[in-house]
């Protein structure tokens, strides 16, 4: 951490145009050996035959596994309640003006679709070949039950504050949650170990690799790496987009936020349809892409430790884009108001589903059937976003132009929500107040400008580490919880089936 | 049996016409006024994060303001006159919240003061008073 304060204020000082060519350079020599460091510590592997299974993927995938038998499959069982949810069905009008389950979806969703969902699910096909999608959408449906008992403790544990304004999310929980259970001591210190995870690790998943990503894609269409004016000029584009986060969440300009906000949605269907397009543009390749995910999925060929290899890189990739496991959506979900948690957790299901089972299926689709069409489509070196633009610019010419826009949208809304989780872990540790605040918001700014300046393989390494370092505290404290969830929710769906908790619309 | 009747208030001249139309039938037949102020708002819209935080201290301040400045001061003057008055805020789609409110509190008429928009405007933006002609469940009275 000291030297990657120290790589901040070495751009702080050297920001003079002359010396800036050289300057992308410099910052990745100097966040590589850190990069390297972290993630030997997080990704700690175990060998398991050829394969190299990291402790942390394990841990992540006992976790949603257990979840989901233990809720009873509450990610299939609660499905349909879910889409009544947020339709508004069980509202009481007396309370509208709140926060909907609407909202809380929509604001954590923004949240979670991001890079990830184009640029991440590339890495996963690259690295753990076709068949890691396979597992990729496994852990998108285990990692549902996750995020149901993490989003509802949530709200369950959430600290009204004196202004009306309500914090919530795992450091809450957890500090909580323990205490009630005579571990006052315990939850104070993974509640604590949380907050500086989120803190740290919303400069990263949510930060530096949106930032990247976005940075790359757009060199990508505005000439490429050789051809564009902007190759090299990372640290321009970075302290722009640092600017307009700034202004958003220093400043407080809401309208921009807003927009974003409003025009995400619109985004992630555009994009949706578009992939579609492509995908029965190239209909041929359709059954053989398919069949290379299942196949792959347990026999992959030319994958590093085989089937397990694809299994780990699948949960990892899926893990990083729908964030079950990791707490950061309890944050958002947290803000409603409700005398049911449950119902919270209920709606949230929807998030894995939406963000990895739909989204990253489509992105994988696009890229798996432009390599059944063109098996040498996939140039070396190309990789990330680059190379899902690449899957679609071989249908669609243009498609690259409002990819990039699109790429920036999710960047922009994943890094103002990540904004806002790491801020609450901050002001866990530091208190509500207006300095610790811009403080804060500051340092994040800083870390957009930083994160256009350094490649993708030391970025990624980060972020990842960071991430799955508060799964760890996350995860624990929901298996200590997971009795208090299940009890509610019971009383709860018992309620529902005897009629106590009734619709107020359609009947 | 008293008949209660609905006055949608929202500080505009028209709704002052339409709660002192709705004041003088109340005290020729003994009617009780409900006095109701509907904050515009979509359960459907989209927000930040620290939006979501904010928003319970938000909607308390926006019933308190509604409720002590804009139909405060109503009520205590048709109180002085003599009137049965209670007064409600709501969040919600103007019009459907209206006529929500009239099943709720039993009410046998709704009056509404006409806004008298252009023809263009209530083209684009719609207009209250015609949506809740279109959905009442009970008669509504527009005040001009």
């Amino acid at each position: 951490m000291k030297r990657l304060l120290t790589s901040i204020f070495v751009f702080l000082t050297l920001s003079v145009p002359a010396q800036a060519a050289g300057f992308d350079e410099t910052i990745n020599n100097a966040t590589a050996p850190i990069a390297k460091f972290i993630g030997t510590i997080v990704f700690f592997k175990i060998p398991v035959g050829e394969a190299q299974l990291p402790l942390v993927v394990l841990w992540l995938v006992i976790g949603a596994v257990f979840f989901t038998f233990y809720m009873g499959f509450v990610n299939i069982r609660g499905f349909k309640h879910a889409i009544e949810l947020v339709r508004g069905d069980y509202s009481d009008p007396k309370s509208a003006g709140e926060v909907s389950h609407f909202q809380a979806l929509a604001t954590a969703v923004s949240g979670t679709v991001g890079i990830g969902n184009i640029g991440g699910v590339a890495v996963a096909v690259t690295v753990g070949g076709a068949g890691a999608t396979f597992w990729l959408i496994m852990a998108g449906f285990l990692g549902m039950s996750t995020k149901f008992v993490e989003c509802t403790l949530g709200v369950k544990y959430r600290t009204e504050n004196a202004d009306g304004s309500v914090s919530g999310g795992p450091m809450y929980y957890l500090d909580k949650g323990f205490a009630e259970r005579g571990m006052a001591g315990f939850g104070k210190f993974v509640g604590t170990f949380y907050a500086i995870g989120i803190f740290i690790g919303a400069l990263g998943i949510g930060n530096m690799f949106q930032s990247n990503q976005a940075f790359v894609q757009f060199v990508n269409v505005t000439g490429g790496e050789t051809g564009s004016w902007w190759a090299d000029k990372g640290w321009l584009f970075g302290t722009a987009m640092a600017l307009i986060t700034g202004s958003v969440i220093i400043g407080g300009i809401k309208s921009i936020a807003r927009v974003t906000e409003k025009v995400v949605p619109f985004m992630a269907i555009f994009y949706c349809v578009f992939a579609l397009i492509v995908i029965f543009m190239n209909y041929d390749a359709i059954p053989q892409a398919i069949s290379n995910i299942f196949t792959g999925a347990w026999s992959p060929e030319g994958v590093v430790g085989g089937a397990l290899g694809a299994l780990i890189i699948g949960f990892q990739r899926a893990v990083f884009s729908n964030e079950a496991g990791i707490g950061s959506a309890s944050i958002a979900h947290s803000a409603v108001k409700t005398n049911e948690p449950i119902t919270e957790g209920v709606v949230s299901l929807l998030e894995p589903f939406i963000d990895t089972i739909i989204i990253c299926t489509i992105t994988a689709l696009v890229i798996g059937t432009a390599q059944v069409a063109e098996p040498g489509f996939a140039l070396v070196g190309v990789q990330g976003i680059a190379m899902t633009s690449a899957a679609f610019e071989r249908t669609i010419s243009w498609f690259p132009i409002p990819l990039a826009f699109a790429a920036m949208l999710f960047a922009f809304s994943t890094m103002i929500s990540w904004s806002y989780y790491g801020l609450k872990g901050w002001t866990y540790l530091f208190g509500e107040s207006i300095t610790m605040d811009r403080l804060y918001k500051l340092i994040f700014c800083i870390f957009v400008a930083l994160g256009c300046m350094v490649k993708l393989g030391p970025i990624l390494d980060i972020s990842d580490a960071l991430v799955f370092l508060i799964c760890v505290p996350n995860i624990l404290g929901l298996y200590f919880l997971a009795p208090i969830v299940k009890r509610e929710m019971d009383s709860y769906f018992a309620r529902i089936k005897s009629g106590e908790i009734k619709k107020y619309k359609h009947g | 049996m008293t008949s209660t009747f609905l006055v949608a208030v929202d500080g505009s001249e028209g709704s002052d016409r339409a709660v002192e139309f709705a004041t003088e039938r109340a005290l020729a037949g003994k009617a009780k006024l409900v006095l109701a102020y509907i904050i515009e708002w979509s359960p459907y819209s989209f927000h930040t994060p620290e939006e979501l935080a904010e928003r319970h201290g938000r909607r308390e301040e926006e019933i308190e303001r509604a409720q002590t400045k804009l139909l405060g001061p109503v009520t205590e003057s048709l109180k002085s006159k003599g009137v049965d008055v209670e007064q409600v805020v709501r969040h919600g789609h103007t019009s459907e919240t209206l006529a929500v409110l009239a099943g709720e509190f039993g009410a046998s008429q709704i009056f509404i003061g006409r806004k008298g928009e252009s023809r263009v405007a209530s083209l684009l933006f719609g207009s209250v008073t015609a949506s809740l002609v279109q959905t009442s469940p009970v008669p509504v009275t527009v005040v001009p």
